[in-house]
């Protein structure tokens, strides 16, 4: 189904902040508003949702914490008992303090890791994927806001024009 | 401008009065001879377990003529006869180093020339004004280490020294004139940057131009590379050198952490109580906010020191090195392992949340755990070497901590009366005005 939508282009983030504010304002539905680099406060400032990743984040965490202490018990207290540091208890909890490097850094490994795998799988990003962005320019240095038309094309043009846009395009999607 | 409200000023002084005579009245009662001793000892150990006092009476009566119990004797003497001095020296040690923490804090943010926080420079200039005082206090309390009036440091014993051949290879550092020496240059270095740096913040209030600006820029670039080293070294001397066959290379780090999360816990709660009470309007919860994550992140920072300090002694098991740990262990149990969880486990937990880091009373009830758990980590520091197994908290720690809480308390709500509680003309203050995370 072809739409149309209408395109605001900014060059500075503070701009485009404030403008995403009035279009808010204004009661438009912003579709979505490219950048260059991340800019804080946007998401609040679209309403959009609070993200989950933080909680998937802390789970993903906990998984690891999980595999390193199973795993070192495993390796080090059950199948071949380690005597660790002179001090043959062959217990884990007695042993704990050396493990502890291990059971953070895998925390660490599995809450990165598959947080980024999450994210980009979120995000639809994978290798090879066409860019989505519809002005390479978002990439360089330029903001786009990008606002279904829904007969209402005046109304947004002089909108957007007051907000301090440089450029505005019309194009279908 | 701020005024110092009435009841606080009453409060601070009833402190002071409170633990001064609590701190009095653990001098007086401290034991003269060895017969005292070891009375407070059996009575103390009366009411906590009878069985403890049985094996230790028949301990006593069996072997009372041998020469190595009069020698333990005298041990025990000499560490309750340390116990007023230890608990007035924790005390004086913690609050001065709140100051000093937040003086680097402030030097930070200067040579960063940070946005955000220009806001909060004079409760910053505030706290830190308790370095002259509190730097006085813990300087005399040394000098009285020195000129033997208690026996904080054993190095300081010529007796000793003279039977111990690894502390007379020490000598030459640990002795007590050139100790006094640096301490007087660490405290002059530290209290000559905080002059200055008051005075161009409060010049630059005053001036058409940046230069005052600058100029604080340059001297608190420079006062972080001597902190950095003096501060080191302070640690070594004023604390690790109770233990002086002990060392550990990252002790300087350990305390500095230390200081520093106390330092911002104060500095946040401070902010709070101020905006509380209708000053400092334009501070908001994305300023707490930053300061929370400050309290959160060193806290963790100041887990990991203690940990890479633990686990390398740990692990090595060499006798001499893992004796600090195995005395902590066996004798400070609960304020060891209990200071663990107030300085990472409650902090990590409580103000992991994002949004926790902005409500106030939350901030203030961890900073409240936080500084504990640092008061009692600088506890663990010192007692061990000094007290014993015969440490407690009683009167004589609890009045020096109220003592010098009422003095901090005091003079930094004093000193926040004497500028402007905002600075008008530092370049970053719209930066910081509008700061929003």
């Amino acid at each position: 189904m072809a739409s149309k939508v209408i395109q605001a282009f900014y060059n500075d983030d503070d701009i485009l902040m404030l403008a995403v504010k009035k279009v808010k304002a204004a009661k438009h539905h912003i579709e979505e508003v490219y950048c260059p680099f991340p800019v804080h406060g946007l998401d609040k400032a679209m309403g959009l949702a609070p993200t989950r990743l933080a909680i998937t984040s802390f789970l993903y965490g906990c998984i690891g914490l999980t595999i390193a202490i199973v795993m070192m018990n495993y390796i080090m207290i059950e199948d071949w008992p380690q005597d660790i540091g002179g001090k043959p208890s062959f217990s884990y909890l007695e042993n704990m303090p050396s493990f502890v490097p291990i059971m953070f850094e895998l925390t660490v490994f599995f809450a990165a890791h598959l947080m980024v795998i999450t994210f980009y799988m979120r995000s639809k990003l994978w290798p090879f994927k066409q860019a989505e962005n519809p002005d390479v320019r978002t990439t360089d240095d330029l903001f786009l806001m990008e606002i279904e038309i829904h007969d209402n094309e005046e109304e947004l043009k002089s909108l957007l024009a007051n907000t301090g846009a440089v450029e505005i395009n019309i194009s279908e999607k | 401008m701020y005024t110092f409200s009435n009841r606080l000023k009453i409060a601070s002084l009833i402190l002071m009065a409170v633990g001064a005579i609590g701190i009095a009245a653990g001098f007086i009662s401290m034991p003269g001879t060895v017969k005292e001793a070891k009375d407070i000892v059996a009575s103390h150990s009366d009411g906590h377990n009878n069985h403890n006092v049985a094996t230790e009476l028949h301990n006593a009566e069996s072997h009372s003529a041998t020469g190595h119990d009069s020698k333990h004797d005298e041990h025990l003497l000499h560490q309750l006869q340390n116990k007023p001095w230890s608990a007035l020296y924790v005390a004086a040690f913690f609050f001065f180093m709140i100051a000093l923490g937040v003086l680097a804090f402030y030097a930070i943010q200067r040579a960063a020339q940070a946005g955000w926080s220009p806001l909060l420079f004079r409760v910053m200039e505030g706290i830190t004004a308790y370095i002259v005082p509190g730097g006085i206090i813990v300087f005399v309390i040394l000098l009285a280490s020195v000129a033997h009036m208690n026996h904080l440091f054993v190095w300081m014993d010529a007796e000793v020294v003279a039977h111990d051949k690894l502390l007379q290879g020490k000598a030459g550092y640990l002795n007590g004139t050139f100790f006094l020496i640096r301490a007087a240059i660490f405290l002059g270095g530290w209290i000559l940057y905080r002059t200055v740096s008051r005075k161009l913040s409060l010049a630059q209030d005053k001036a058409d131009d940046n230069k005052n600006f600058v100029k604080n820029f340059r001297w608190s670039a420079g006062f972080l590379v001597f902190y950095l080293v003096s501060e080191s070294m302070m640690s070594w001397d004023w604390i690790m050198s109770v233990d002086p066959h002990w060392f550990s290379t990252l002790f300087g780090w350990y305390v500095f952490a230390s200081m520093f999360v106390s330092g911002i816990t104060v500095i946040a709660m401070i902010t709070i109580y101020l905006k509380s009470k209708g000053y400092l309007e334009d501070v908001n919860d994305s300023h707490i906010h930053d300061l929370a994550k400050f309290m959160f992140g060193i806290s963790i920072f100041w887990t990991y020191l203690w940990f890479a300090q633990f686990m390398l002694i740990w692990y090595a098991n060499i006798p001499e090195e893992v004796t600090y740990f195995v005395t902590r262990i066996e004798d400070y149990n609960l304020p060891f392992f209990g200071m663990i969880v107030m300085n990472f486990v409650f902090p990590l937990l409580l103000l992991m949340n994002s949004d926790y880091k902005r409500i106030n009373w939350f901030v203030i009830m961890t900073g409240i755990v936080i500084l504990a758990g640092h008061y009692l980590d600088i506890f663990n520091m010192i007692m061990p070497a000094t007290v014993g197994d015969q440490w407690s908290i009683g009167i004589p720690e609890i009045s020096s901590i109220l003592f010098f809480a009422g003095l901090f308390i005091f003079v930094v709500f004093r000193a926040l009366t004497t500028a402007p509680l905002q600075p008008k003309r530092n370049p970053f203050i719209e930066e910081s005005k509008h700061f929003h995370y």
